[in-house]
């Protein structure tokens, strides 16, 4: 079970205490796109064996939603950050190539 | 039968001063304090304790700890009874009362045992090669047959009587195992200030060092260094000693779990299993090693144990497992068993051991005691007499045809080595590596498991890390508890404790004895105990080319009993490698699965059960509901009533009498479930545009409006009617079911895609009361009310706020029932006041209340959709015929991209019409399918008797239904029946909606 820091309100729980909220960054499409857009939207998902930019939200705590990045190979966390972001913050990036560099992670 | 087997002295664990009578299939026996099941049953000269699964062959006790696979009892009655306790593990007490499993009608005389005649019937494989042809064979013959004769012990038959719980805790250190190894890391841990928690799942510290206590410790006999080492950890405040508790898991992010068996003991124990959820800074490991049988022909009887069980029973329990002994050994070690049986003054007829030149202390210790020892021969073949070991003919290995010599004995102690305990270590993915000069698996420390922070999280000491002798035990967990501490910034030395153990030379493991003749095929030759998985299957296996180690274990079944192969993993994957030509590290083991040994279904719910396994949610009106006859249906997590029951009437008669009354008179029901989310701030009106397919921000403040909810699809997910109660301010509500998801899909949006709206929610829902007043009379029963609300001026779908009958209420004029209806949220505390005064009314006007269910079918006479029953996920606004609530004008809103999608705009789908049965009376069943030329053309999804039309009604998804009104369709009712029924407007009353707005 994993052990999260919700980057909100700073308590550290148990992996029952959040849900789940899938891959991070999806660009919603709407009105006016593409088929192939609008169903890569809904539909396409990287779903890697490595890094993962995903998800969370602080289901039975603060509520709030929110963003982590985890091996999925080993459950090596990178670090968690807020919801209102598009990119992840560099010096999570850091810890990912530090971490591909090592061999941990593909 | 009195104790025949208790030596007269020795057994440092048992208390004879207090004798201890048990049951064991019925018969009474007695034992001491300090026995297991299994000791005091050796000691009474039982060595016959069960069948075995597949071929009921008689088995005796093999071991005398967690890896047993064959001593598995039936243990308790009625509210007590666990099936497939291992004996080896129930430490004996008063009134304990166990019966053998997978016998009839008696161990001695079992019918099954035909079985094994047949057994060359039963390959590896039998159940894939036999149940694929023909089909109905299956359920006819073979598993009645298979039921009966197959299994292991009596599933329960009564609830469990017992309480059980989880508990959390937090450490920085857990040491799995209180050997030698566990008591080193322990001490380190502790002294450097560490919090620690050392589980030990026997009753006892000190692991093997209690029984091979011939190495001194800092100069002190291994006994006083223990007893010194335990006070000393006894006395910090910050080391916590579990005994009886098995560390069963360690799963990801250093998380534990400890399966405490606390109150097994007869006693009446608040908790019988307490499961332990621990967060770890790390885990040592001190899990030690399991000793490895041999396979030779008929290594399954009575009487053959592994050589470290025996000197166990010896030197723990006083008791002699054999009054003759042979040892069949791979190892120096082997010699400890001799040495301590010709101590108690039993007889060792032989140590027959696998090397050509046996040397060293042991060796010569056995020696100098005059023992015979016949290097390069093993047992080429073990005889029974009355389902017991009598005699083994001898092998050697270099001439296995020859004829051997034939040693009586009762007992064999075997042992090819030891297997280290890694199974913790491979939980959350760190790999074993094959070490081909100590014969064993042993943890990769290459490839440890990985926590939160790519940390190795479990580190192994001791036996588990490999180590044999005592003094390689104590420098390699002194060396791993410095390494921990140091990880865990709590200093980095450990006191290396001077030890000198008796020297021990390597071992020459046997995986399969040589037999001569037919014998010699291995089909005797027995693996795993408890599946009855000999040699020759494995072999066989690999031959029909299950290679890999994943797939032998699948088709032969080994190591897949409840043992989990403790005993038999490595002997047969050295089988495989041997029939593929393969070294044991291309083999490669089969992964490990937590649990460790099994744990009790009890412990995993712990208290979450009966009431506690699921909390009922209760409106404030619930006790009302529950004392006037409210029949409860459960909704989302709430329960609601149903119907009131007058006297005894059926279900029929109160629902059509409560449907009536809202026609007639007036009724009132208790709405609180329905979903309130509060939604308010600048961006509320733009936001709440984005949600729901029909435009918000148009509403005037006090004013409702019906509102759909699509998700992403374009299929929708909720209903209910948003009011806006000021300018920033909306009350949208939703389906009782779908507050929380709702509110948390809102918050989602908010908060991922939409963050820079100034919005905020809140999920009021249990803040109030919702009452419903509908009906004809429902104005003057308002108006007789005191209320500075004017009920004859408050339009249709509008709110107004006030008060009524004293309490602060929120008025909504909206229908659901399609009569004149309002509906009143009060404060929860006002709810229960509020709702006897208006029932009381309600009853002076020749109305009442009314329930669910009557609240269903009058929507339903209405042809309102309720989402769930009118939809799957897989229906849109459209297809249930409101198009009128989705908004051409906004740009846009979730789910309106989907809507454009070829297959949602298809004009055959699937859409919401009435159904008129030819046969008035007859209803269709709910979920019934239309029929056209022998296919599926839609289903029911909503059906009832229409008191108020005096006939049946149903609504229900046609393909291309709305074009197809006045046309007869055949509805499946039954196997091979049907009904006629027209296809209408799923507004069967009151079409033009007269009713609801006057």
């Amino acid at each position: 079970m994993l052990l999260i820091d919700c980057p909100c309100c700073g308590v550290s729980g148990e992996e029952t205490e959040f849900a789940p909220g899938g891959e991070a960054h999806i660009v919603r499409f709407g009105p006016g796109s593409s088929d192939a857009e609008f169903s890569s939207y809904l539909f396409d998902r990287k779903n890697p064996r490595g890094v993962h930019f995903e998800r969370w939200r602080h289901a039975f705590g603060c509520g709030k939603w929110f963003h982590m990045a985890r091996s999925t190979q080993t459950l090596e966390v990178f670090g968690v950050y807020k919801a209102d972001v598009t990119t992840p913050p560099q010096d999570i990036l850091d810890r990912v190539e530090a971490a591909k560099a090592e061999g941990r992670v593909k | 039968m009195s104790q025949s087997h208790r030596l007269e002295t020795g057994g440092v664990l048992v208390d004879r001063t207090r004798q201890i009578k048990f049951l064991f299939d019925g018969k009474s026996y007695s034992g001491h304090p300090g026995d297991t099941l299994a000791s005091a049953l050796l000691a009474n000269g039982v060595k016959l304790v069960n069948r075995s699964y597949k071929y009921h062959r008689p088995r005796g006790v093999v071991s005398s700890g967690p890896e047993e696979p064959n001593a598995l009892v039936n243990l308790g009655n009625a509210g007590t009874h666990e099936p497939n306790i291992r004996m080896t593990q129930i430490e004996l007490h008063d009134g304990l009362d166990a019966t053998s499993q997978n016998r009839f009608p008696s161990l001695e005389a079992d019918v099954g045992v035909l079985n094994a005649a047949a057994s060359r019937f039963y390959p590896a494989g039998f159940y894939y090669k036999t149940f694929i042809h023909p089909r109905h064979a299956w359920k006819y013959f073979w598993e009645p047959v298979i039921r009966r004769i197959a299994g292991l012990g009596k599933a329960p038959t009564h609830a469990d009587s017992a309480q059980y719980e989880h508990t959390y805790a937090f450490c920085d250190v857990l040491i799995a195992g209180g050997g030698v190894a566990g008591l080193i890391a322990a001490k380190a841990a502790g002294e450097a200030g560490a919090r620690v928690i050392l589980a030990e799942q026997t009753e006892r510290l000190g692991g093997r060092l209690l029984v091979d206590d011939d190495a001194e410790i800092d100069g002190k006999s291994a006994r006083v260094w223990l007893e010194e080492t335990i006070a000393a950890l006894e006395a910090m405040d910050n080391v916590t000693i579990r005994l009886r508790t098995c560390c069963s898991a360690a799963y990801d992010h250093n998380y534990c779990l400890l399966y405490e068996r606390s109150g097994d003991r007869g006693e009446a124990a608040q908790v019988r299993h307490r499961l332990w959820r621990v967060r770890t800074g790390r885990v040592i490991a001190a899990t030690g090693m399991i000793e490895r049988p041999i396979a030779f022909n008929y290594n399954d009887l009575p009487g053959v144990m592994l050589a470290s069980a025996v000197r166990d029973y010896v030197k723990l329990w006083g008791v002699s497992p054999g009054e003759k002994t042979v040892v069949y050994t791979t190892n120096d070690d082997g010699y400890r068993t001799a040495l301590a049986l010709a101590e108690a003054g039993c007889t060792v007829r032989a140590i027959l051991d696998s090397r050509r030149e046996p040397d060293g202390p042991l060796v010569g210790a056995a020696r100098a005691l005059g023992l015979e020892i016949r290097p390069n021969t093993g047992i080429g073949k073990a005889k029974a007499k009355r389902n017991k070991l009598a005699s083994i003919e001898t092998v050697d290995f270099d001439n296995p045809e020859a004829p051997g010599t034939t040693i009586e004995c009762d007992c064999v102690a075997m042992s090819n080595g030891w297997s280290p305990v890694v199974h913790l270590y491979s939980h959350s993915g760190g790999k074993a590596m094959w070490d081909e000069e100590a014969v064993m698996y042993r943890p990769d420390p290459a490839n440890p498991p990985r926590g939160r922070d790519a940390e190795a999280m479990v580190h192994v000491a001791g036996g588990a890390h490999g180590a044999l002798t005592t003094d390689a035990v104590v420098a390699q967990a002194a060396a791993v508890a410095a390494e921990v501490l140091a990880e865990l910034g709590m200093g980095g030395t450990a006191a290396v404790p001077d030890v000198s153990a008796t020297a021990e030379t390597p071992t020459h493991p046997v995986w399969v004895t040589p037999s001569a003749g037919k014998a010699a095929l291995g089909g005797k030759h027995f693996l795993d105990f408890q599946n009855d998985v000999t040699v020759a299957d494995v072999a066989l296996a690999a031959r029909e080319g299950y290679e890999s180690v994943e797939h032998a274990k699948r088709y032969t079944t080994l190591g897949m009993a409840t043992d989990q192969g403790k005993l038999s993993n490595i002997n047969g994957h050295a089988i495989l490698g041997k029939t593929l030509g393969k070294t044991m590290a291309e083999v490669g083991t089969t992964t490990f699965r937590p649990p460790y040994t099994p744990i009790s279904f009890g412990s995993i719910a712990g208290r979450e059960t009966g009431n506690l396994f699921k909390p009922v949610r209760e409106t404030a009106l619930h006790g009302w509901h529950a004392a006037r006859g409210g029949d409860w249906e459960p909704v989302g997590d709430w329960r609601r009533p149903y119907r009131y029951q007058q006297g005894s009437e059926d279900r029929d008669t109160s629902i059509h009498r409560e449907c009536l009354r809202v026609r007639n008179t007036v009724g009132v029901l208790d709405a609180s479930t329905l979903g309130k989310i509060i939604v308010k701030g600048p961006d509320a009106a733009k936001f709440l545009d984005m949600m729901y397919t029909n435009m918000m921000s148009t509403l005037k403040p006090g004013k409702c409006r019906y509102g759909l909810m699509n998700n992403e699809n374009g299929f929708l997910m909720d209903d209910g009617v948003v009011v806006r109660l000021d300018e920033e301010t909306f009350l949208c509500h939703t389906t009782s079911g779908g507050a929380d998801n709702i509110h948390g899909w809102f918050e989602e949006w908010l908060q991922t895609e939409w963050f820079d709206l100034k919005v905020y929610t809140a999920n009021v829902t249990e803040q109030f009361t919702q009452i419903a007043v509908a009906g004809p009379k429902a104005r003057d029963l308002l108006n007789s009310l005191d209320s500075d609300i004017d009920f004859n001026a408050l339009p249709f779908m509008s709110m107004a706020e006030g008060t009524l009958a004293g309490c602060p209420v929120r008025a909504f004029r909206i229908s659901f029932t399609g009569e004149l209806s309002f509906e009143f949220a009060t404060p929860v505390s006002f709810g229960l006041a509020l709702w006897e005064v208006l029932h009381a009314k309600a009853e002076e006007l020749g109305g009442g209340t009314y329930g669910t269910e009557a609240q269903h079918i009058l929507r339903a006479e209405k042809g309102f959709v309720v989402i769930g029953d009118e939809t799957d996920g897989t229906v849109t606004a459209h297809d249930v015929g409101m198009g009128w609530a989705v908004s051409k004008k906004k740009e846009d809103f979730i789910g309106k991209r989907a809507m454009e999608r070829s297959d949602l705009t298809r004009p055959d789908r699937k859409q919401l019409v009435g159904l008129m049965t030819e046969d008035p009376t007859e209803v269709l069943p709910d979920g019934a399918h239309g029929v056209e030329g022998g296919k599926a053309i839609g289903h029911v999804t909503s059906t009832y008797f229409s008191p108020t039309l005096k006939r049946s009604i149903a609504m229900a998804l046609i393909n291309g239904g709305q074009g197809r009104f006045g046309e007869v369709i055949e509805v499946s009712t039954a196997k091979n029946k049907t009904a006629r029924a027209v296809i209408c407007d799923p507004v069967f009353y009151d079409k033009k909606g007269e009713r609801q707005d006057v």
